[in-house]
């Protein structure tokens, strides 16, 4: 998943798509029936494979190779949805991915309030270089890191240990944050932060009691994000979570991918199984996750 | 206009203060001084698990390094095996059609997709069935790439895969192909599953982008008559040229760190025909034990993705600067 635009402005509600006013709305030609058929073809072509993941979950492999994959399951068959969920221990998946993308997103943005406050609103000397510091942190590619962290892990013994994960994706995301948020800060309005700091408010109070309960909106947005991006990351939790009690659930369906016992439905099932966590994620967030998207990359 | 990218900061509504005053009214004179207290946790991790990292990357790549027996220093060894290794040219290449398939496609239709849904569906059909296909395109960006690699790669089984079966079942078997197993499909059926993943990316930022043009001005231009090809040129595209740069740059340096979906996939096979960087330095690091080599594709990587980002960041300086001179 690619990063979101970026928020510099928090105000903004998300926009749903303009309703036209009523006596604007001319009756479509032919020409834009053509449009709509074209998008909504495209639109089919998107979501098909999610069609066939689902409808063939549910079905016995002999239904499959009889009635072909596009077809609705004749009987409710769960063999290999069952076989596959206990056969990784799904539940505990579940669990291991949840606990490090949870924890990584509360660190992170913890993480990015700091540095946001000390860039945002303490303006400290040679800020921009320390934004591009963490902008940078960002965008390397985890590979430039990934052997001497792994040493780094071994040497403390925090290898194969969720705990690892976490702390790095901590910094991958909250570099991200501090880069975000730091913008935002910097246009925090002055007159509240006087008006705390004439009733005699340190500059920690100011954080905890007024910065921080006004940002909240655009911090939700983070901690969602933080979450889903940890989700869905593949390449450190592949290398450092090597046994099956600490995997995450990509990692875990990914490596039983060319195993010789999966037939043609359970591995159908095993893909469900992987996709149906983010589905609930995108229903669940749905209204913050769009308003994190959509607000204006740029102003 | 500050060093910092893709961001234009906000006009502020603050009286203007100077640059270096914090935004809470001091008490005595302190400076900023205190605020940097806040700052450390942030950069004691950042040193730890990103500096001391990287730079420890850089000193592996001067080195035969096994991952057994300490470091030997070779100096320049490994970047001579590098600029004279085919394999790493391969991914190099590869890594220019994953850009095909993350960036230049799917702003393509994405662009295109946009303005429909805006322009027409949505004025036309209605807010909601526009939203409705905007949500579908957007489905697939929400999936683990890894995991979207595994649904792909269950569609283009090559046994009995949907899309051969489906092939079969309307007549045309002889299509019928092992796509992800013949070096001549591999790399396209690669690409067909990063377009899937990414196409709906470009089209809920653009249409974002396009809720702030006026609706009037489409209106004007209608009424002198432009036609819809014209009023996409003159008014949509230059309305969200910023959040082309901010997607050509983000999907840029997506597409040059793909590693999921090829290593669900393909694992860089048939051959060398879908290795990419990431995934080539990775089997060196874990399979080929060639910890040194490994480092230095590595290190290639993160110098490449450096000036892909510098170039955008300038490039979107400069035409800025010529927007602002031009009005």
């Amino acid at each position: 998943m690619v990063a979101p635009a970026v928020l510099t402005d928090t105000t903004t509600a998300p926009a749903p798509v303009r309703r036209p006013r009523a006596n604007t709305r001319k009756r479509p030609g032919g020409v834009d029936w053509l449009v709509l058929a074209f998008a909504i073809v495209a639109a089919i072509l998107i979501v098909a494979p999610f069609y066939l993941i689902v409808v063939n979950s549910f079905k016995s492999p002999a239904d499959y190779s009889n009635s072909g994959p596009l077809s609705l399951p004749t009987s409710f068959y769960t063999d290999g949805l069952v076989a596959f969920w206990n056969r990784v221990n799904f539940p505990e998946k579940v669990w291991n991915s949840f606990f490090i993308a949870g924890m990584t997103a509360v660190l992170a943005v913890l993480i990015s309030v700091l540095n946001a406050f000390a860039i945002g609103i303490g303006r400290v000397k040679g800020r921009t270089w320390i934004v591009l510091l963490f902008l940078l942190a960002n965008l390397l590619p985890q590979e430039a890191l990934l052997y001497p962290l792994y040493f780094m892990a071994k040497a403390v013994g925090l290898y194969n240990n969720v705990w690892s994960v976490i702390i790095i994706f901590t910094v991958i995301q909250a570099a991200f944050g501090t880069y975000l948020l730091s913008a935002v800060y910097g246009t925090f309005p002055k007159e509240v932060l006087e008006a705390a700091a004439m009733d005699g408010a340190s500059r920690w109070q100011i954080l905890w009691r007024v910065i921080f309960p006004i940002s909240r909106p655009t911090l939700s947005v983070l901690l969602i994000f933080f979450f889903i991006w940890t989700w869905n990351e593949f390449l450190i939790p592949l290398t450092f979570l090597v046994s099956n009690s600490t995997q995450t659930v990509p990692v875990a369906i990914s490596v039983l991918q060319g195993d010789r016992l999966m037939d043609v439905t359970t591995t159908s099932a095993s893909a469900l199984l992987g996709l149906i966590p983010t589905l609930l994620f995108f229903l669940i967030f749905q209204r913050t996750l769009t308003r994190g998207i959509t607000a204006g990359a740029v102003k | 206009m500050t060093a910092v990218p893709f961001v234009r900061p906000a006009r502020s509504r603050r009286a203007s203060l100077p640059p270096e005053e914090p935004l809470i009214p001091q008490r005595g004179r302190g400076g900023s001084g205190g605020y940097w207290l806040y700052l450390i946790p942030g950069l004691v991790l950042l040193t730890a698990v990103i500096v001391i990292p990287l730079v420890w990357n850089v000193y592996l790549t001067f080195t035969e390094y096994r991952g057994i027996r300490p470091p030997v220093w070779i100096g320049l060894e490994n970047w001579v095996e590098l600029f004279q290794d085919a394999k790493f040219w391969t991914s190099f290449i590869n890594s220019v059609w994953m850009i095909v398939a993350m960036v230049v496609v799917p702003t393509l239709i994405g662009l295109l997709l946009a303005a429909f849904l805006f322009d027409i569906i949505g004025t036309k059909f209605g807010g909601r069935t526009a939203s409705f296909l905007r949500a579908s395109y957007y489905l697939p960006q929400i999936l683990p790439a890894a995991i979207a690699g595994i649904v792909i790669g269950w569609i283009l089984r090559p046994e009995d895969g949907a899309l051969n079966e489906i092939l079969t079942n309307i007549g045309l078997g002889n299509l019928a192909h092992n796509w992800l197993g013949s070096p001549d499909t591999a790399l396209a059926s690669i690409m067909v599953v990063l377009v899937w993943i990414q196409i709906g990316y470009p089209v809920v930022i653009f249409m974002a982008a396009l809720q702030r043009v006026d609706p009037e001005l489409y209106e004007a231009a209608e009424l002198d008559g432009a036609n819809w090809w014209q009023r996409f040129r003159a008014i949509t595209v230059p309305s969200i040229r910023p959040e082309v740069y901010v997607v050509t740059l983000t999907c840029t340096i997506a597409a040059l760190k793909v590693f999921g979906p090829v290593y669900v996939l393909t694992r860089g096979g048939p051959g060398t025909s879908t290795i990419v960087p990431a995934y080539y330095a990775y089997s060196e690091f874990f399979q080929a034990q060639q910890v040194g080599y490994g480092a230095t594709i590595a290190t290639a990587l993160t110098v490449v993705i450096a000036i892909v980002a510098v170039f955008f960041i300038r490039a979107q300086n400069a035409s800025e600067r010529k927007e602002r001179a031009g009005l």
